[in-house]
């Protein structure tokens, strides 16, 4: 098993026949993974990569019994792309998107808060069932099935604990990338749960970085149910203080935002952390075998 | 430092004009450049006495003697001539008061919003931004305007007020009340302040702002609310809908090679070591800073080269690079997903090529698509760049290079 997608996912792709709709489509196509058409309003009807295309989200849930999406949808119409998905009841809803303005993704939250559905992203590398699923934007051969789970907000950074997880001879169950934008729907915290309750993830490797209260309200809900080795790393330990105008931010963010205090909570709530990034997959090694 | 710089910074002029297309009552003023520019603003102004503020992108501006008030026309040539041209140093100017300061190369001339005795208007905090925990935008305010807020709600937090707006319904009337009974305000003042908050947040919204700082937000002996100050951030990733407000950028804020490398597609971040490092992925990038810092070495800069790291740019971001002095060594770290480490391996080659004479030991460390063709090209190259393929492999290098 996995969490979010695996291979009976019905997918279908926002932005289906746009240049990188089409791109990632295809990449994720020959990877094997269950798409089952895509989304383009007005070419309704046409065949793209041999699947068929719908007008609206509604219609793909309806005729091809859609329950993922992945948006590739340009910034300005992402936002209603999102709330399309979860109206129509798509259960799982990845967002690519970078550069969605952040009031537009406070109307989004709001909108489906009290819908059946989850969304990951945006401005994500999306989420990968090594084997089963690859939705998302990450290079497949570089994953191999495995137990451990990978939470992270950066790409590339992700990719790289990918690789060390492989190359120390693991595999991983499911990755997510939950993006780096300040409005996320799938918090660190909340993959971390998810991961944590899937019976087939036996580590799970979290990656932060500096800003942002998330990685310390993982940290505290691990502390109190966590039942796996968690290796953790934060990115930005060198990174210098911001060039800031007002005041107002650091009294609705608070103080304990900088790599430093984060690995000092993660550290206090039983966190494997390391302080280099190329000792992340030989330290979770390590911990499954303790 | 948020890696990637999400929001847009406005001059308290430039703010000020967007707070009044949208009605809200502001301290009104006239923009000079030049000392002569600056007495026939204070001519045109309706009080006598005027206030000249320098126009920088950073807070705390009197503390460095950026704002002074002028009561006649001899004090505003005096005033106006110290500080155009001066450099400012702020708290919040790089550096802070130790730095090098911010060259002020415009003035604003205001004028005296105060009615009457001093002591008879009263100084309050205002500020709006989204709340990432909450995901919802909130109203911060505090009697306490005028002073450093922070402290204000380290030492006496029941002092600053939150007011959560609600993303579907918008700011109700009993909030705009609440606000302003909170305040302490009653009767006309009540209803100003009230009114002023309605203004206010409207253009907040309707301007796609990240932030608007009111301080101080004064309320005059004759019971009008006034805007004295006001920074506003500008969400970038909004502008498309703000073509207006996109033209207020000032690149003259901005590090000049920043605003460079941004023009090439490079997000680059200058800094004070000794080992440059050339990435794809601002998170990898950071990563990469802090195992410079692991291996002995300090990282020179943060550079994030996007998505396609294709010759021209690896070209244009060694350039920079090695444009820093400093810089004794360089660390490339690719990780090619939809990036094919063999066609950065021969940008990095074609760059290497074209600058010639580069000094500094290169370090290349490419890993993931087509990542052992990529090593083939820099070894056979016949250049003086070491090639690593795992992380710790190029951090030894990093330690052996520098040591």
């Amino acid at each position: 098993m996995s969490v979010l997608v695996n291979k009976n996912s019905k997918i279908i792709v926002q932005g289906f026949t746009g240049k990188e709709g089409t791109f990632h489509a295809g990449q994720m196509i020959e990877y094997g993974t269950n798409v089952v058409g895509g989304v383009t309003p007005g070419k309704g009807g046409q065949t793209h990569l041999d699947k068929p295309v719908f007008n609206t989200v509604a219609e793909a849930v309806d005729k091809a019994g859609a329950d993922t999406s992945i948006i590739f949808v340009p910034p300005r119409f992402a936002g209603d792309a999102v709330m399309e998905a979860a109206d129509a009841g798509i259960k799982v809803i990845i967002c690519i998107t970078e550069g969605i303005p952040v009031q537009d993704m406070v109307k989004v939250k709001a909108y489906i808060k009290n819908k059946d559905c989850r969304l990951v992203g945006p401005n994500c590398p999306g989420v990968m069932t090594p084997g089963e699923a690859k939705v998302g934007i990450m290079p497949g051969f570089i994953h191999n099935p495995g137990r451990i789970g990978i939470v992270s907000r950066s790409g590339t950074l992700t990719y790289e604990a990918v690789d060390q997880v492989t190359k120390a001879g693991l595999g991983q169950s499911t990755c997510i990338g939950i993006g780096g934008d300040p409005i996320v729907g799938t918090t660190t915290k909340d993959a971390v749960e998810l991961l944590m309750n899937d019976p087939d993830t036996d580590g799970i490797i979290m990656i932060g970085e500096i800003g942002g209260s998330m990685e310390a309200d993982a940290a505290h809900w691990i502390k109190e149910n966590g039942t796996k080795p968690v290796v953790g790393f934060i990115a930005g330990q060198t990174a210098p203080k911001g060039r800031t105008m007002g005041h107002a931010g650091a009294i609705v963010g608070g103080h304990a935002d900088t790599a430093e205090a984060k690995m000092e909570i993660m550290e206090a709530c039983g966190i494997h952390v390391v302080k280099s990034p190329a000792a992340i997959g030989a330290t979770m090694a390590n911990a499954l075998k303790n | 430092m948020r890696p990637k710089l999400n929001t847009m910074n406005l001059h308290e002029y430039q703010g000020k004009d967007l707070l009044k297309s949208f009605g809200v009552e502001i301290q009104e003023g006239i923009v000079a450049t030049t000392v002569e520019e600056a007495v026939a603003a204070a001519k045109q102004l309706k009080t006598d006495v005027t206030v000249i503020k320098a126009q920088i992108h950073a807070g705390g501006r009197g503390k460095g003697g950026g704002v002074k008030i002028a009561k006649n026309e001899a004090d505003v040539r005096e005033h106006a001539g110290n500080i155009l041209g001066m450099m400012l140093k702020t708290p919040q100017t790089p550096g802070g008061l130790e730095g090098p300061g911010k060259l002020v190369s415009k003035i604003l001339v205001a004028e005296d919003a105060y009615i009457g005795k001093f002591e008879d208007n009263k100084e309050y905090y205002v500020s709006i931004l989204m709340d990432r925990g909450r995901k919802q935008n909130v109203i911060i305010y505090s009697t306490e305007g005028g002073m450093d807020i922070e402290k204000v709600a380290e030492e006496t937090p029941e002092l600053v007020h939150k007011e959560y707006i609600d993303p579907m319904l918008g700011i109700q009337s009993f909030q705009l009340r609440k606000v302003a009974f909170n305040l302490g305000l009653s009767g006309v003042a009540m209803k100003a302040m009230s009114k002023f908050i309605a203004k206010l947040y409207k253009a907040f919204v309707q301007s796609d702002s990240s932030m608007f700082e009111i301080n101080p937000c004064l309320h005059t002996s004759d019971d009008r609310i006034v805007a004295v100050d006001c920074k506003v951030s500008l969400d970038d990733n909004a502008l498309f809908r703000h073509a207006d407000l996109a033209e207020l950028r000032d690149t003259s804020e901005e590090d000049a090679t920043e605003v460079e490398a941004r023009s090439y597609g490079l997000n680059f971040v200058n800094l004070d070591g000794n080992v440059g490092c050339m990435v794809n992925g601002a998170g990898l990038a950071m990563a990469t800073m802090d195992i410079i810092k692991l291996s002995g070495g300090e990282p020179a800069n943060f550079l994030d080269v996007g998505g396609t790291a294709d010759a021209a740019r690896v070209e244009q971001a060694f350039r920079i690079i090695l444009r820093d002095p400093a810089v004794k060594a360089i660390l490339i770290n690719i990780f090619g997903g939809i990036v094919r480490c063999d066609r950065v391996a021969q940008g990095v080659v074609d760059a290497y090529k074209n600058i010639g004479d580069i000094k500094v030991p290169i370090i290349v460390r490419l890993q993931g698509t087509n990542a052992d063709i990529a090593k083939t090209i820099i070894d056979e190259s016949g250049l003086e760049v070491h090639s690593a393929t795992l992380l710790q492999e190029a951090a030894d290098l990093v330690k052996k290079v520098i040591g």
